[in-house]
């Protein structure tokens, strides 16, 4: 590099953005978490919706699936399972609770989480919950995720 | 080797070594599970396998950057380490709870796991990379802090240098935005855009402060080149880092709630991400370029350039490619995203640490670089694995353009699974790359018993 780009120079560049950035980043996250209540569906962010989520974190559903597009690529998109499986938290819960122990031959299949009717509830609520936020040009796509 | 607590590096070497390996057996197992579904079901479902294939990386990565500063650091501020006791008590300690944690994942149902480590008194699980038990997680924290303590007592007490210092801040960085991991929402929405704190501002930003410190450290020493101008090199790069990277953050905020001015915000400033790692390799080929010696350790420069390379592709240019808001609405969460972390991480971080473990192990050997039979093994496995990993790249993202396009873009959108079928050929052939790899990784492996004629001084 050039004799008058000095390294002081570029050591106060590296500061400088450096900081000037960061404030920017906490500024944009205190009006991110302000403006969030318009979108992130916290009305119907009910008991069983929590407990609902804890479930899917301790069977690590996320290992497979994505939800609003993060996670596993190995199997569908569930933020929108709730659209996709016609609105029914009975069919959900049904898809779940007969996945069979053993797999299935050659193919990728769910484990069996021996889920109870009650877990099965607040997973499937918590799936609706999800599929409630208002994302950005109502991402996914299109409803098969 | 100037400091005998340099040689506590070794230690760390070897166990990111050998987790690398781990972390590959796993990544074969995976990619095999693509095709075919049952394989190893019920005992070890894909998302067992895929977490003990992320955690290791992530563990051994870790490894790697605590062993790098551990060898750079004492050599950088002229004086030993100051507690080389504290550095091995700590690396049994990560060992251990690493080692347990995966055996955790192996060996009980995650629920199961979730019970025993009485996760319902602060549940951190369950995350994406972030699966670890909250107690793993308060370990990963002590560990972190105890290390960063050792460094930064080394380099206040001795001399301190651009390098050391920049390395340090993205240490701190590195055990500050970690702390994020301990904040769960029942919120979906924050619970995401705060995870993003750990996983980007790790990746796209502290990361990079850590990689260019390493990379800037082995070019000083095998070019010879005066350090003035490589700090200056070093400042603009890791400038370009933060102000490209901080805000680049929004890039992950598209479509998960948050306002829409993140599509822009996201899309303009992770546009000049590929900025910082376009100049690190200039900064790489034009230091060596200049150099003023030919260091005899040829396979670490030839890694320092890799890394530089491979970086800008698998960072920069794959980054780009899925980046600007009006793409990523097809490719967030397919393939390409795939595509893009196998060779962003393995071109950024894999190899800056396989760069610092091909310069420091033979010094810490009693060699000034490795025997000319095991540098031609080293170089050998250097491309096996660099190609390897460009054709998973490819091939990904060949599964990911025809995923897209079925899945989301078409007029008559396919379901997943149906999809996922029609892409086996693709994920076949990356199955093949992926044993490459695996093969390029014991070649490297060899490479360091490998027994032949000393390399001359030249110096």
């Amino acid at each position: 590099m050039r004799e008058t780009f000095t390294k002081g120079m570029a050591r106060n560049i590296y500061y400088g953005g450096g900081v000037f950035f960061f404030l920017v980043l906490i500024g944009l996250t205190v009006d991110t978490v302000n403006r969030l209540p318009a979108t992130d569906n916290r009305e119907n962010l009910t008991e069983q919706v929590a407990e609902g989520k804890r479930l899917w974190e301790v069977n690590n559903c996320i290992g497979c699936h994505t939800l609003l597009g993060e996670g596993a690529y190995f199997a569908p998109e569930l933020a929108n399972v709730y659209t996709r499986f016609g609105e029914s938290t009975e069919a959900i819960k049904a898809f779940i609770k007969f996945r069979p122990v053993d797999g299935i031959e050659g193919r990728r299949s769910m484990p069996q989480f021996n889920l109870s009717d009650e877990e099965l509830e607040h997973l499937a609520q918590f799936l609706k919950y999800v599929d409630g936020i208002k994302t950005a040009r109502d991402w996914p796509p299109n409803v098969q995720g | 080797m100037k400091y005998e607590s340099q040689g506590i590096a070794k230690l760390y070497f070897i166990a990111a070594i050998a987790l690398f390996v781990g972390q590959i057996l796993f990544g074969v197992t995976m990619g095999l599970q693509y095709v075919m579904g049952d394989f190893l079901f019920p005992e070890i479902p894909f998302n067992v396998a895929r977490m003990v294939h992320t955690n290791l990386l992530i563990v051994w990565l870790l490894f790697g950057f605590m062993g790098s500063a551990y060898f750079l650091v004492p050599e950088e501020a002229e004086r030993e380490l100051y507690s080389p006791m504290l550095a091995k008590v700590m690396f049994w300690i990560f060992l251990a709870a690493g080692a347990l944690t995966i055996l955790g994942y192996l060996l009980v149902p995650y629920a199961r796991l979730a019970e025993l480590t009485m996760n319902d008194l602060l549940p951190t699980m369950g995350r994406e990379f972030l699966e670890q038990p909250t107690i793993t997680k308060i370990g990963i924290v002590i560990v972190a802090l105890a290390f960063i303590f050792n460094i930064g007592m080394t380099i206040l007490q001795g001399r301190k240098t651009v390098i050391n210092l920049v390395l340090l801040t993205g240490l701190v960085g590195l055990a500050v935005f970690f702390l994020f991991s301990f904040y769960n929402p029942d919120n979906l929405v924050l619970d995401k855009y705060f995870w993003w704190f750990v996983v980007h501002l790790w990746v796209e930003g502290v990361w990079e402060l850590i990689m260019a410190s390493l990379l800037a450290y082995v070019l000083i020493k095998v070019t010879g080149v005066d350090r003035e101008v490589i700090e200056k090199w070093l400042y603009i790069i890791i400038a370009m880092a933060l102000i490209s990277g901080l805000i680049g953050t929004g890039h992950h905020f598209f479509w998960i709630g948050a306002p829409d001015y993140w599509q822009w915000l996201g899309s303009i400033f992770s546009a000049l991400e590929p900025i910082p790692f376009f100049m690190m390799t200039l900064f790489a080929f034009n230091v060596v370029n200049q150099r003023r010696r030919d260091h005899p350790n040829k396979a670490a420069v030839l890694w320092a350039l890799g890394t530089a390379v491979m970086a800008f592709l698998g960072a920069g240019v794959w980054g780009f490619l899925h980046t600007l808001a009006p793409v990523n609405f097809y490719t967030h969460g397919t393939q390409i995203t795939a595509a893009h972390g196998h060779m962003a991480f393995y071109g950024a971080y894999v190899m800056v640490v396989l760069t610092m473990i091909s310069y420091s192990m033979p010094l810490m050997r009693g060699q000034k670089a490795a025997n000319e039979t095991a540098q031609k093994i080293e170089i050998k496995s250097f491309w096996t694995m660099t190609l390897s990993m460009v054709a998973i790249t490819l091939l990904l993202t060949g599964a990911g353009i025809m995923q897209v396009y079925l899945q989301r873009y078409s007029s008559d959108p396919l379901p997943f699974m149906v999809v996922q079928d029609k892409l086996a050929t693709f994920y076949w052939l990356r199955e093949v790359a992926g044993l490459a790899f695996l093969s390029g990784l014991f070649m490297y492996i060899y490479s360091f018993f490998a027994k032949g004629k000393e390399v001359e001084d030249v110096e």
